[in-house]
């Protein structure tokens, strides 16, 4: 897998999370997504950007361009130093949610992406790692 | 005690002096000085330039000679007055932070040379010079920088208040009928204050059915599908139906991922649709009366 391009963004306030949202769309359709994917990939990152800000406290948000065997795609990190996930598999059970939310956003971007990659500790942070093909 | 205030006041006499003997050439040199900084974004004649600068060390002037030594105190009002208005003024002209707080830090090098020049007796008292002049013009500068952050954030809250309203119009459609078009990103308290609106419209025009127009919202997250089924509850409550209208192929499929349920919630792909739908549950249907007119169109 080669990277064409590479991003990183902070993801500190709410602003951020926007800011994301809007930064990963163009990636998309610079990519040549289809308006489809365009979505999901948006609407994957906008919960994943909001969990690193609600859950990990705020972190960064890698946003790369890349190309593997003459597909091209968006491969998107999230990062925090926050509390970490004691129970990834819990957390990733649609309806569980230690805030207020719906506790459909870990699951629903798992769903949303082609590849999904967690990883966490607790104590230590988290990293979301998604990859949407063209 | 009375020795070191008076050591005080004489060294700040003679930044005073030199204020007020030179003031004509030393403000020569900083406009100057300050003309390289300023870019042309923060649009400023030079007239204006020049008279708030030719002010500004006559204030000061009169501020070093009252021999204060804080700037915090009574006798610095006048400059502290004058800086806070310069600052709020660039910050909503649109001045950056560094060419607002320039106006201060520019006057440094003009000045230090003329306090380094003739009429000082020695380096040490060169030197002790130009330190005190310095810890005046760093506090100064730091003053103007903070009012200038706080001015940002008037302006900013500001806006955001002004686009919080501007977000949430609701519109009657027809009796009975109202339509809340959404437009951009369904924060918290952007939902708050629209579903406000719609409820309190509800109750005075005593409608029957809400439509939750979506069409200008790009991205649905669960945190918006949240909002939304709060808002659409809400509208329950108050007696009447919701239509959310607004939801294009690709946010349907997105939701359908997300897990989202919408529930026994009435979803159309446009405010046309949504519409129609209104007028057939209040009763109402739309006909063509003469269909010529069409036919020839
Ligand atoms: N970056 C993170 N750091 C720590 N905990 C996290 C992180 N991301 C998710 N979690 C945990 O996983 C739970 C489930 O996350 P998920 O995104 O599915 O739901 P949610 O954020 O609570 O609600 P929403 O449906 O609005 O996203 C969270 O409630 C939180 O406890
Ligand atoms: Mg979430």
């Amino acid at each position: 897998m080669t990277v064409l391009r590479c991003e990183i963004v902070p993801v500190r306030s709410q602003q951020d999370v926007v800011a994301v949202r809007q930064s990963v769309r163009s990636l998309a359709v610079a990519q040549g997504l289809s308006l489809v994917d365009q979505t999901k990939v948006v609407t994957a990152a906008s919960e994943l950007a909001r969990n690193t800000l609600d859950h990990g406290g705020g972190g960064t948000a890698r946003l790369e361009a890349v190309i593997d065997n003459g597909r091209t795609g968006l491969r998107l990190t999230f990062e925090d130093r926050g509390p970490g996930i004691k129970d990834v598999d819990l957390a990733l059970t649609d309806g569980f949610t230690t805030g207020n939310g719906l506790g459909l956003g870990l699951g629903g971007a798992k769903r949303l992406s082609n590849e999904f990659d967690l990883w966490s500790r607790a104590g230590e942070g988290t990293r979301v790692t998604i990859t949407r093909w063209r | 005690m009375a020795d070191t205030s008076r050591a005080a006041r004489s060294e700040s006499g003679r930044i005073a002096r030199v204020l007020e003997q030179d003031s004509a050439n030393l403000l020569e040199a900083w406009i100057a000085a300050q003309s390289k900084v300023l870019s042309a974004r923060g649009s400023i004649s030079a007239n204006e330039l020049r008279s708030q600068s030719r002010e500004f060390i006559s204030l000061l002037q009169k501020a070093i000679a009252s021999g204060a030594s804080s700037v915090d105190g009574p006798d610095w009002d006048d400059v502290r007055g004058f800086l806070a208005d310069l600052s709020k003024s660039r910050a909503i002209q649109g001045f950056s932070p560094r060419e607002t707080a320039m106006f201060v830090f520019s006057l440094k090098e003009p000045l230090f040379e003329r306090l380094g020049a003739a009429a000082n007796p020695d380096a040490d008292t060169r030197t002790t010079d130009v330190w005190n002049a310095s810890l005046i013009l760093d506090e100064l500068g730091i003053y103007t920088t903070e009012v200038y952050q706080k001015s940002r954030e008037q302006l900013i809250s500001r806006q955001q208040q002004d686009l919080l309203e501007l977000s949430t119009p609701v519109v009657k459609l027809w009796d009975g009928i109202l339509a809340l078009p959404m437009v951009g990103t369904l924060d918290s308290s952007r939902t708050q204050v629209a579903m406000e609106s719609l409820l309190q419209r509800i109750v005075e025009t005593g409608s029957d059915v809400a439509i939750l127009d979506i069409t200008g919202v790009p991205t649905v997250d669960t945190l918006t599908a949240q909002h939304l089924l709060k808002t659409v509850n809400a509208v329950h409550l108050m007696g009447a139906e919701c239509i959310i209208s607004g939801i294009r192929p690709q946010i349907a499929q997105t939701i359908v991922h997300l897990g989202v349920e919408l529930g026994d919630v009435v979803t159309k792909a446009s405010l046309a649709d949504a519409f129609r739908l209104a007028l057939s549950r209040t009763g109402r249907t739309v006909t063509r009366i003469d269909a010529h007119v069409n036919d020839r169109a």
